[in-house]
């Protein structure tokens, strides 16, 4: 199947929450509604004819000025070669999406880390938890308008002149 | 680095009314492994593992929020650090995301010397692998014989870009340097060197018996698993997938060149296991080589950087390009909103899914096959943790 | 040691007091010497495997401290010996001061019955051979109890693998002596090492099939026990820092080390009494000390050729795992060590005297053997030198 119909297959079984446009490019992009993004996936991993079988990557997307955070989903099909970008949003003040790390393991990992870096939460999640930070850092490092804390565990990370120790 | 998700110690029932204990285990950030400062929380009873629990974040460097300060081209030295040992690709992998972004081609001579870079690249990458492998599992002869290979292409890169690690070498539009007079030759005499080496190192550990015995059905991937778990690369192509960025989604000038790809067949044990992934990496060194002496003959003349502005401002929108890097192909994710710095920047790299894999695939497994895994899924810290 | 013992005491020279002072004086001497020697033995063993190691890996090795580094190793003992003595708090500090000793006792105990030459050995038991057998299984209670004292689950891992290697190793080792003790009917060393003659022929090695599969049998299965790759999953390196002696550091680990080594000697001069004719030589002079000299002489580079075949052994095979230890053990080494044995006994029987035709046979396809082994380190050599001498700036 190529994208277009698989596009139109998402449109006709899902409706409204998949967006009408796709966006042509190496990898198209398709709009979806953040809440349904893990049932969407799913459709796409186990549909014959879509067979998206690889999650190739998971970005999460501070935009501050939409006071929303986008997540990007881009999907691999090994078995039919074709690709596909999903762009689920979420708003900023309590980002919160479906998690699909039972449609494809590695989002396990890959969910983890947007929620150190950016904080969105994913619901069904077998354990979130920090991955990169430390267990007991405060804040999302990759957000606009994090600010770093004066002290971690009483080392300072402020320094009057970078000559000075 | 609390692990408070992890119960410890639990202390069970045995049929028998005696109790007994699995032993928590700390595999250090440091230890005498050279794949780097990770940590693994081993649940084991006795010598074979229950779980062995990854803990990464010890070389977490926030290169991806530097990128948002320091610009597009300040970035590209920024990227060799991702993947220390083979960083050129990841330069062109940076590279080719910005060059997607605005559109701009680079010249056909840039694209030539970029390949010829990435190639003695992926082969000093995988040198270190194979012989960072021999050592854990107890060989350390074949390490300094790899190591003595990979200075010498050290010393080729050198002459291209002045570093020998972390090299810097490309620049958005093509590459910073052209190639120096007598660098084909001296390339050339290398290879001549090195192709039957690569025979000699197989007679040396590849086929020893006891180095069969220690990797071969050791943590089988099947194909399924290593595709839900988003492996790239050598541990992919070693359970059995053919399938290679350069050759199915190609980039750059991989079209011109012919080479195979080498995937797991299962010699010595079943399709997937240790000593397969280790066999795809002996094996595409051989297939490096090709693509360098077809490269090397036929450059040709033109420059090698295309015409970038110096504040470099792409039009804005988002670019994901992979890169046939030597742990697997490396995802570049950038966004950008117009100005001149990118807005995020996200890599998506080979040996985070490999660490990710290593709990599922852990279960059974003897101490002793973890440190084997984890030099066959060639990991390196700086890719995990970024 | 007991006729020097003797002599001195009878001839006086020990100032007429009382026999037991007398005996225990000659001992602490002997035992004194014998210290020394194995101290620079060992030495010099670690400098001569860094450099061996060094040349396999196509690198130098340590070349400066004194001609060609010869003296590395006084250095290294000395900057061990300097160290700050750490017991880590949680240890047990008794046991985990007393694990090294053991270990040294147990080591150093077997080189009272290492035959050096005719009436060259310190006390030749009539039990000789089980004695050395029994002493250094002491190694392994100083093994195991680093391994617990050290309050680490890594070094208590270690200790247990070594305890369990050492162990079952030993059954085809003794198994493979017995094979030898077969044909000499006498356990002491220097009666196994009379029984055979300074000619190659003669040496147990070639007497017949069954003790040339002995020899290698015994081979491997000392190396196992002196904990030596492929065997040396106790002290993997890359897992486990230093398997049993992680925690340890100065003389303390000095001592375990110089044990490692002084038993890499202990292997080969084990395995060249039994097999390889121990220090005969043909009786080319009536000058007794020239015909000790010579003796003492060609026990020694027999046994030091085998430590030298150890290092190479080390420098290119990998570590084999602790399962696979066990079955190569269990499943193979001891049933071909039962089935040698059952055959040796039934050559015994047939021949009391030995064959010499078998003799000079199995002698020749042992020199065959060594020759189509030198061809293939030549034609290596050939091959290699173009790569030893290329210049990558021409």
């Amino acid at each position: 199947m190529t994208i277009a119909e698989i596009h139109r297959l998402l449109r006709e079984r899902l409706g409204t929450i998949v967006s009408d446009d796709l966006r042509d490019a190496e990898w198209p992009l398709c709009d979806v509604r953040g809440q349904s993004i893990a049932e969407v996936c799913a459709m796409l991993r186990d549909e014959p004819g879509c067979d998206f079988d690889c999650l190739s990557n998971l970005s999460a997307v501070d935009r501050k000025s939409d006071d929303a955070i986008e997540v990007y989903y881009h999907l691999f099909s090994y078995r039919h070669r074709h690709r596909l970008a999903l762009r689920a949003t979420t708003p900023r003040p309590d980002p919160i999406l479906p998690s699909v790390a039972q449609v494809w393991p590695i989002a396990n990992w890959l969910e983890r880390e947007a929620f150190d870096l950016l904080g969105v939460r994913f619901t069904g999640h077998p354990d979130l938890r920090r991955i990169l930070m430390p267990e007991d850092w405060v804040g999302h490092p990759l957000r606009k308008d994090f600010v770093e804390p004066d002290e971690y565990h009483g080392i300072s990370t402020r320094r009057e002149s970078l000559l000075k120790l | 680095m609390s692990t408070n998700a992890i119960d410890l110690d639990i202390v069970r029932e045995h049929p028998q009314g005696l109790e007994t204990e699995e032993m928590t285990l700390n595999m250090g950030p440091q230890h005498p492994s050279t794949h780097g400062v990770l940590r693994f929380v081993v649940k084991a009873d006795g010598e074979v593992m229950r779980r062995a629990i990854p803990d990464i974040g010890y070389l977490h460097r926030s290169i991806e929020k530097i990128a948002e300060k320091v610009g597009y081209h300040g970035f590209m030295p920024y990227t060799d650090r991702v993947d220390y040992v083979s960083a050129m690709q990841c330069n062109q992998g940076w590279a080719m995301a910005c060059e997607a972004l605005a559109g701009i081609t680079v010249p056909r001579r840039g694209e030539y010397c970029r390949v010829i870079a990435c190639e003695f690249g992926r082969i000093a990458s995988h040198l270190l692998s194979v012989g960072a492998t021999g050592m854990d599992i107890g060989a350390v002869t074949p390490f300094t014989h790899a190591i003595r290979e990979r200075e010498y292409i050290n010393d080729i890169l050198e002459e291209l870009c002045g570093a020998r690690l972390t090299f810097n070498f490309m620049r958005i539009g093509g590459c910073a340097w052209d190639l120096p007079p007598g660098f084909t030759r001296r390339a050339i005499a290398f290879l001549d060197r090195f192709e039957p080496l690569i025979d000699e190192f197989n007679e040396l550990i590849s086929f020893n018996k006891i180095y069969v015995e220690r990797l071969a059905d050791v943590a089988v991937i099947p194909a399924e698993m290593a595709i839900a778990y988003n492996l790239v690369g050598p541990n992919l192509r070693g359970s059995g997938v053919r399938y290679d960025v350069r050759k199915d989604a190609p980039y750059s000038v991989y079209p011109e060149f012919e080479f195979d790809v080498p995937v797991g067949t299962g010699e010595r044990g079943t399709v997937g296991d240790s000593y397969d992934r280790y066999m795809v990496r002996m094996r595409e060194m051989k297939e490096s080589c090709k693509i360098l002496r077809q490269a090397l003959a036929g450059v040709p003349e033109g420059p090698v950087v295309a015409k970038v502005p110096r504040t470099f401002r792409p039009p804005a929108g988002e670019a994901y390009v992979r890169v046939e890097a030597s742990r697997g192909d490396m995802g570049w994710f950038v966004v950008s909103d117009g100005s001149a710095f990118p807005y995020r920047v996200h890599i998506r790299t080979g040996s985070f899914a490999a660490m990710a894999v290593i709990e599922e695939i852990s279960r059974g497994l003897m101490i002793a096959d973890l440190v084997a895994v984890i030099a066959t899924l060639d990991i390196v810290a700086p890719e995990v943790d970024r | 040691m007991q006729q020097f013992a003797d002599y001195l005491l009878d001839e006086g020279l020990l100032a007429g007091m009382p026999k037991s002072l007398g005996y225990v004086l000659v001992v602490a001497f002997f035992a004194f010497v014998l210290l020394n020697f194995i101290m620079l033995v060992a030495g010099v063993t670690s400098w001569l495997e860094r450099r061996v190691w060094a040349r396999i890996q196509s690198r130098i090795g340590p070349n400066r401290v004194g001609p060609q580094g010869a003296i590395q190793w006084l250095a290294d003992g000395i900057k061990n010996i300097m160290k700050e003595d750490i017991v880590p708090t949680a240890a047990d500090a008794p046991l985990f001061k007393l694990a090294p000793y053991l270990a040294m006792i147990g080591f150093f105990g077997a080189w009272a019955c290492v035959p050096f030459g005719d009436g060259l050995i310190v006390a030749d038991l009539n039990v000789g051979v089980l004695y050395i057998t029994a002493v250094t299984g002491l190694v392994v209670v100083g093994i195991l109890m680093a391994g617990w004292a050290s309050n680490n689950k890594w070094a208590l891992l270690g200790g247990i693998r070594s305890a369990a290697q050492i162990v079952s190793y030993e059954i085809p080792a003794a198994i493979a002596v017995n094979t030898v003790i077969l044909l000499t009917g006498t356990l002491s060393m220097q009666g196994i090492i009379r029984a055979q003659g300074w000619a190659p022929w003669n040496w147990f090695l070639f007497d017949n099939p069954f003790t040339f599969v002995a020899f290698f049998l015994f081979f491997v299965a000392l190396l196992a026990e002196g904990n030596r790759t492929p065997f040396d999953l106790p002290e993997a390196e890359s897992e486990l820092v230093a398997g049993a002696f992680t925690e340890y550091s100065g003389l303390r680990s000095l001592l375990f080390f110089l044990v490692e080594w002084g038993n890499l000697y202990i292997v080969g001069a084990l395995c060249t009494s039994l097999f390889l004719g121990g220090w005969q030589v043909p009786a080319f002079t009536d000058n007794g000390f020239l015909l000790g000299l010579a003796q003492f002489v060609v026990f020694f580079a027999k046994s030091y050729f085998l430590v030298f075949v150890a290092m190479w052994i080390r420098a290119t095979l990998p570590r084999v795992r602790v399962d696979q230890l066990m079955s190569v053990c269990w499943k193979y080494l001891v049933p071909i060590s039962f089935v040698n044995l059952l055959g040796a006994m039934l050559w015994v029987v047939a021949f009391p005297n030995g064959w010499l035709p078998m003799r000079l046979g199995m002698f020749l396809f042992g020199v065959m053997t060594t020759l189509y082994f030198l061809m293939r380190v030549a034609f290596h050599l050939r091959r290699a030198r173009p790569l030893m001498t290329w210049n990558p700036i021409a």
